[in-house]
């Protein structure tokens, strides 16, 4: 005669052992579990609200110094801004940013949140196109489009290669001098396919101001 | 086919009944579907048109569709139940008293323990067990078996059913059952489903039907600040028409169908399930208990062999033995014959002048004394031993040893001994009586094992023995030389094992085991004790039903998931038909998802409204023939029943919406 | 290398990460749940808290625990935020009170939806003291759930399901903050920031002046997908440049957002102790993953060849492959973080991630509530489905009866009925409608995209929504709150309910839960009972924008 073994709880208990002790601990009221949750809140925020947050901002310190501070650009010694955020460009000489809804000011951040066939974009839209002047009926979607953060800091190689014949018109240098820095500083996507192909309006605008000052 | 469109038209006036509001709160599917046809009735007659009116007669027709699956599925046991009432005529009694007088008394003024003298011809009048006496019993009027019982005092067939006759002799019965309490009073009950209660599952199922119907209250009722958000909002007629059409109104209508139509394939295979909660463990039962005998054997030993002992000659000893079995009706004694006619071929001998001895339970023998004087006998080893040595003979020396080798090996061996008019008896031979597993069971076994089944063969063998059966029946484990105590250990291990179990019994010894075990299967032949103990009684006795018992609980279940997946399969249709049909007005681009191109938006939403009535009716046959069932393999089953119900209740509704929409277009006004 | 071809490889280097990931870190995740020892660490907690981790809990009073924390959790966090003003490093941040109040329950039931705005709402000391300790809490909650829900499955007749205060202390300990240190290290490394100093005022080239934020960013970012909390330091969440850098960040934060979710079937399966279960439930998420995301890629592929490219609300960064499967990926794990502006989807692509969340985060949704999720969608199917076979409906062994159908049920009900109900009132109320930025059928899908984010837990939204109002912010509110704990409680007396019965040897006979067949089944019902609930409201608005 076979028999069937009653299939084992396959989860034991973290704490089997103490089951089969009667000192089984029913905190039962609402008002106990409230005080233990209130402990264990304390607890927790002192663990990864003090204690975790340090110890990345000590290893951040110790070998990423730059980033942990927001990778800012100096120039002469001087912070002109952070590799990371677009800025607002005005003026002729300069490569242009996207369109943004916070012109980069940078204190908060955000987009437009309209759909592309609502009408208050697509006034926008005109404006912009209009704004490029000629290049405006040709212009890349990144010309025209606010991004989500308003911080932006890349544009398309074909924005970037839209503006060039302004930039060296304003500032008195050769298309082609312009288009190598272009093509300098146009990133391939990340290990040959993560990302987009992009160029960085800071880094480039301060490599022309080097140009330029050459 | 015929017979459910009869049932049906005679039906109609309780499905009318049944539109009583009071009877629909069972039902909060069919409920909400009432409220909505009041709804719509009420505004086609405040805005006539000929939409509103088709909808508002559309959903009553609904609700009456629902009723009338129902009032079908009742009318086949009503059907029933007048027949077994018929029997149930008023009967008189003769109650016999402490100091062995008889008075007359009424059938229904009889009490429990009282003792009643049943005579030929007469009408047993109430249940009880036969205390004195025995009789041959007609039982037709409840298992429509035609043959008579026997019915004794003692031992497990003491049973008798009130409203069955008597044929022969003059029995006491005492009365174990108050009168309207009888069995067939409960049977009544049963088949005509006065009895009925939702069973566990059909509780569940319930709860889900209604969390669906709240789900498709919610997205129907929120819809009118949606659509005004940006224009107006579809009529009130139109949302109560896709309410309707999303809640699970298949289903709902035919849920209690489908329940009353599973005891009822029951009680047409004559098992009478005491709760519908049974039925669906019988479907859930994953160990079957089965005796040996009667249900894994044929319930006879046949003849497998004849040994020859002390020195016969094999063919002396064939014909000896086929002679002595020659005048034995027992299934026995024939397989006896029929084995030794094969033996000898054509020489065969029918003696001439040959007297037969009977068997007696005083001499446990049988045989035949021929004309020359020569005795032949053949009996149980002790009893053949006594009577040669009566004679002055001596049992042959290897008797013993052939008689235990064949015991050994799970056979009843039968010693076949001669005596010469005028010698002494003298021991030939002995028969091997095997036990012979029923044809097909191996293969029935293999199939329970594929649907998760296991066998337990039940036996009051020795282990050997049995064990050598299990073998060739192909059961996946034994209980040998097994007491009530046993049978009652093993269910409770298994059941502990979180199995249900399931077993057949008939003896006062098994009501524990029977009571015990999930689904327990009483034979009616059985004792009084053990059908009060089962959830079962099984009216031909034939315990090999419990594997067709299992099988209507299973597709009992399997219907009712098939019908609750097709319904809600067939939502998506009617969003199809109805969603462009609402909405075009607002932003006419939704026409796209006109997939079946309805004729118009009103035509669209009365053709689901349609679909929805007349596919209740199209499934009644269906729920109360219930899903085909084949025992496959779960995950076969799954797929099979996935892509009938599933694939099928996506598809169906968008063809017969189509063609409804064909003709429905066609009415003027829409 | 094309867009596609690179969006593409993409999408296969997330894959090949989790399929590898997965089977260790679920593999983890059981021995953390089963262990019988107490790390040094953990024994110091429960003593300074002064539970008994060696006391086992009945589903009631589990449920009390979790009750108790969170509703410390919300208390604490709202007189933080009120606080705030008072306490050092403030800034000038500030929240209305019905605004703290919508914060503080949106973290605690990592919902993480935002009413502020980062940059000006909460001071560093509610970003890291508060908010960043709930995305760890919040998502421990989660996890806390779904592992008494698999030992309600696998428990043999007992009365306990564990012990709350275990299974939280755990999830943060040996789970939540390895992960998340690792995590943030790695976007530190690619340039998110970490630092306390006040935000820097920069005088660019050009003559315009930009302020350069700061805080503790990295430490957040890491747990904030991690949790799939995704509630952002500053507004634009990982659109924002210090948020999410490059690609290269923009990948692991997919991947941290994946990671656990994808991992807890695994989990499952071996707690069950039969692996080939956990397989399902992950065919089964994996499944709406990738069909979904093929749905709302193509959406904005087909919608970038129009003339704005469907950059408006993008990074050039990444582009719209990198926005999708982002977006994809925030609105199926119930994280809520965004990198691109989803209300700036095309109709479909907008539709896409909105029906993510409606199909109530399973595909693979939030951390624990993920699998909690897709187990309850599981013992739906096997419900339905399972009478099919011929059997009372069973799952690992327990049965399906009234009772559990019954919560199951309830859990289906309530979310829809938070959304449908909501998203109603508020369009039907003018002060509600005001905050609207879209018309017509784009404005009904902003607000229901609002109250099917809060309801299901995820956070982010149609951010043309002027969501901070009074109205909005109490609604939103009860929305998460209900949306999270409602369903919790029902779970946990699900749970216990399973937990008591015994549990039944597998055989042939019962419904096979394990194979891709039932996977394709618990889509199924996922897909249609979302469907069926959904479709009028998605035709009169995302289906009626595209088609129109």
């Amino acid at each position: 005669m076979s028999t069937t073994t009653p299939t084992s709880a396959a989860t034991s208990a973290p704490t089997s052992s103490g089951r089969s002790r009667t000192r089984t601990v029913h905190l039962g009221s609402f008002g106990r579990q409230t005080v233990a949750g209130l402990r264990m809140l304390l607890v927790m925020t002192v663990l990864v609200g003090v204690l975790y947050p340090a110890v990345v901002w000590a290893v951040g310190q110790a070998a990423f110094r730059d980033q942990a501070s927001g990778s800012l650009v100096r120039r002469d010694g001087v912070v002109v801004g952070s590799s990371l955020l677009g800025q607002q460009w005005t003026g002729p000489q300069w490569f242009h940013s996207r369109p943004s809804v916070s012109e980069y000011a940078g204190d908060t951040s955000g987009g437009s949140n309209l759909t592309a066939t609502d009408p208050r974009l697509l006034r926008e839209v005109a404006q912009r196109r209009a704004a490029l002047g000629a290049g405006g009926a040709s212009a890349p979607a990144d010309a025209l489009t606010a991004s989500a953060s308003g911080l932006d800091p890349h544009i398309s190689p074909e924005y970037a290669a839209a503006q060039v014949f302004r930039v060296a018109r304003a500032r008195g240098l050769t298309t082609e001098q312009v288009r190598r820095l272009v093509t300098d500083h146009t990133q391939r996507r990340t290990l040959g396919y993560l990302g987009m192909p992009r160029v960085d309006v800071l880094e480039l605008n301060l490599a022309l101001d080097a140009a330029a000052r050459r | 086919m015929n017979q459910l469109v009869a049932l049906g038209t005679a039906s109609f006036p309780d499905a009318v009944r049944k539109l009583n509001p009071q009877h629909l709160f069972r039902s909060p599917v069919m409920f909400v579907v009432w409220v909505g046809a009041v709804l719509s009735t009420v505004l086609a007659v405040l805005h006539p048109s000929v939409f509103a009116i088709s909808v508002a007669v559309w959903l009553w027709l609904t609700v009456l569709f629902a009723g009338l699956a129902e009032a079908v599925a009742e009318g086949r046991g009503k059907a029933q139940a007048d027949t077994l009432r018929r029997t149930r005529t008023t009967t008189t009694a003769r109650r016999l008293l402490a100091d062995g007088a008889v008075e007359q008394v009424a059938g229904a003024d009889l009490r429990l323990d009282d003792r009643v003298v049943v005579e030929a011809g007469e009408l047993i009048p109430g249940d009880g067990d036969v205390v004195e006496g025995m009789a041959t019993v007609d039982e037709s009027a409840i298992t429509g078996e035609s043959a008579p019982v026997v019915r004794e005092a003692g031992g497990d067939r003491c049973a008798v059913t009130g409203g069955t006759t008597v044929l022969s002799d003059r029995i006491v019965v005492r009365i174990t059952a108050r009168p309207g309490e009888t069995f067939i009073d409960r049977m009544i009950a049963l088949v005509e489903g006065a009895a009925r209660q939702k069973t566990p599952n059909e509780i569940a199922l319930g709860v889900l039907l209604t969390v669906l119907t709240i789900i498709f209250l919610l997205a129907v009722a929120t819809i009118p600040p949606f659509a005004g958000f940006t224009g107006d909002g579809p009529s009130v007629i139109v949302l109560v028409a896709l309410l309707v059409c999303l809640i699970p109104t298949t289903i709902g209508a035919l849920l209690s169908a489908i329940g009353i139509a599973g005891m009822d394939r029951l009680v047409q295979r004559n098992v009478l399930a005491m709760s519908g909660r049974a039925v669906e463990a019988a479907g859930d039962v994953s160990t079957l208990l089965l005796d040996k005998t009667g249900t894994i054997t044929l319930g006879n030993r046949q003849a497998s062999e004849i040994v020859p002992v002390g020195g016969a000659h094999a063919t002396d000893v064939n014909r000896l033995a086929f002679l002595s079995s020659l005048a034995d009706e027992t299934p026995e004694g024939r397989s006896i014959v029929e084995w030794t006619r094969t033996q000898l071929g054509e020489y065969v001998v029918t003696p001439e002048g040959s007297t037969s001895v009977p068997f007696t339970a005083h001499t446990r023998m049988s045989g035949v004394d021929l004309a020359d004087g020569t005795q032949v006998r053949k009996g149980a080893a002790s009893a053949v031993r006594r009577w040669v040595a009566d004679s002055g003979g001596t049992p042959s020396a290897d008797l013993t040893e052939v008689v235990d080798g064949i015991s050994a090996a799970g056979g009843t061996p039968l010693v076949v001994a001669v005596r010469d008019a005028d010698g002494a008896g003298r021991t030939v031979g002995v028969i091997h009586l095997k036990d012979v597993v029923k044809p097909g069971m191996v293969e029935r076994f293999a199939e329970l094992r594929r649907m998760g089944i296991r066998t337990v063969m039940i036996t009051g063998d020795n282990p050997l023995t049995a064990k050598a059966i299990a073998a060739e029946a192909g059961v996946d484990d034994y209980l040998a030389e097994a007491t009530p105590e046993d049978k009652m250990r093993l269910i409770r291990e298994e059941q502990s094992g979180g199995r249900l179990v399931a077993m057949t019994g008939d003896g006062t010894n098994d009501a524990p085991a029977l009571a015990q075990a999930d689904v327990g299967v009483a034979m009616n032949t059985g004792t009084s004790a053990a059908k009060e103990a089962g959830n079962m009684v099984d009216l031909d006795s034939d315990p090999t039903k419990l594997i067709d018992i299992v099988a209507i609980g299973k597709q009992l279940l399997i219907t009712r998931g098939a019908l609750t997946t097709f319904s809600i399969a067939n939502d998506l249709a009617k969003y199809f038909a109805i969603i462009p049909a609402m909405f075009v007005g607002l932003y006419p681009g939704l026409d796209s998802l006109n997939v079946m191109r309805l004729g118009s938006p009103e035509s669209a939403m009365l053709s689901a409204v349609i679909f929805n009535a007349l596919i209740i009716v199209a499934l009644i046959p269906l729920a109360l023939r219930g899903v085909r069932y084949r025992p496959l393999r779960a995950d076969q089953m799954l797929a099979r029943n996935l892509l009938i119900y599933g694939a099928g209740g996506v598809v169906a509704p968008f063809i017969g919406i189509k063609l409804i929409d064909l003709l429905v277009s066609l009415l003027p006004g829409l | 290398m094309g867009t596609t071809l690179s969006g593409l490889l993409t999408i296969a280097t997330v894959v090949l990460v989790l399929a590898v990931a997965h089977v260790p870190l679920g593999d983890a995740m059981a021995r953390v749940f089963t262990g019988e020892r107490h790390l040094r660490v953990e024994s110091a907690v429960y003593r300074l808290c002064g539970v008994s981790p060696s006391s086992e809990q009945r589903w009631s009073t589990y449920a009390l625990s979790v009750a108790g924390f969170s509703a410390v959790s919300i208390v604490g966090l709202f007189a933080l935020i009120r606080f705030q003003g008072s306490l050092p490093l403030a800034r000038g941040a500030a929240m209305d009170t019905d605004t703290a109040v919508n914060t503080a329950v949106s973290f605690a039931t990592n919902t993480n939806w935002q009413s502020y705005v980062g940059e000006v709402g909460a001071s560093p000391v509610v970003q890291t003291l508060g908010l960043a300790v709930q995305n760890f809490v919040s998502a421990a909650v989660g996890l806390a759930i779904a592992v008494a829900l698999i030992r309600g499955l696998t428990r043999n007749a007992s009365t306990t399901l564990g012990n709350f205060w275990v299974d939280l202390t755990r999830s943060v300990v040996r789970i939540l903050l390895p992960l998340a240190a690792i995590g943030a290290i790695v976007l530190l490394a690619g340039g998110v920031v970490q630092d306390l100093t006040a935000p820097e005022v920069v005088h660019g080239l050009s003559g315009v002046d930009q302020t350069v934020q700061s805080g503790l960013i990295a430490s957040q970012e890491a747990i904030k997908e991690l949790g799939t909390n995704g509630g952002g330091y500053l507004n634009a969440n990982s659109a924002h440049p210090l948020e999410n850098p490059n690609a290269v960040t923009n990948l692991v934060q997919v991947v941290l957002m994946l990671v656990i979710p994808f991992s807890l079937p695994r989990t499952y399966g071996v707690l069950v102790g039969d692996r080939r279960q956990g397989q399902a439930v992950l065919a089964f998420m994996a499944t709406l993953w990738v069909a979904m995301l093929a749905v709302i890629t193509w959406a904005e592929t087909a919608a970038a060849t129009g003339p704005l490219g469907a950059m408006e609300g993008k990074e050039v960064r990444f582009g719209v492959w990198g926005s999708t499967l982002f977006a994809h990926t925030t609105t199926a794990t119930s994280t809520g973080a965004v990198n691109s502006l989803h209300e700036s989807y095309s109709p479909l692509g907008g539709g896409g991630v909105l029906f993510n969340m409606m199909l109530g985060e399973v595909s693979p949704g939030g951390v624990g509530a993920g699998l909690y999720g897709a187990l309850v969608v599981a013992i739906l199917a096997v419900f339905v489905a399972g009478l099919m076979v011929g059997r009372t409906p069973e799952i690992v062994g327990k049965t399906v009866g009234r009772r559990e159908i019954t919560l199951v049920a309830l859990v289906t009900v309530t979310t829809p009925a938070l959304v449908l109900l909501g998203t109603g009132a508020a369009l039907a109320l003018g002060t509600a409608r005001a905050g609207l930025l879209g018309t017509g059928p784009h404005g009904l899908t902003e607000m229901l995209y609002a109250f099917t984010s809060a309801s299901n837990n995820n956070g982010s939204a149609f951010a043309g929504l002027t969501a901070d109002q009074p109205y909005l912010n109490l609604t939103l509110a009860a929305c998460m709150l209900l949306g999270r704990f409602v369903p919790i409680l029902l779970i946990l007396a699900l749970a216990g309910s399973l937990a008591a019965q015994r549990r039944r040897p597998a055989t042939d006979g019962a419904m096979p839960t394990h194979t891709p067949l039932f996977a394709g089944l618990m889509v199924g019902v996922a897909v249609l009972v979302t469907g069926l609930t959904f479709l009028p409201v998605l035709a009169l608005g995302p289906l009626a924008e595209a088609l129109s």
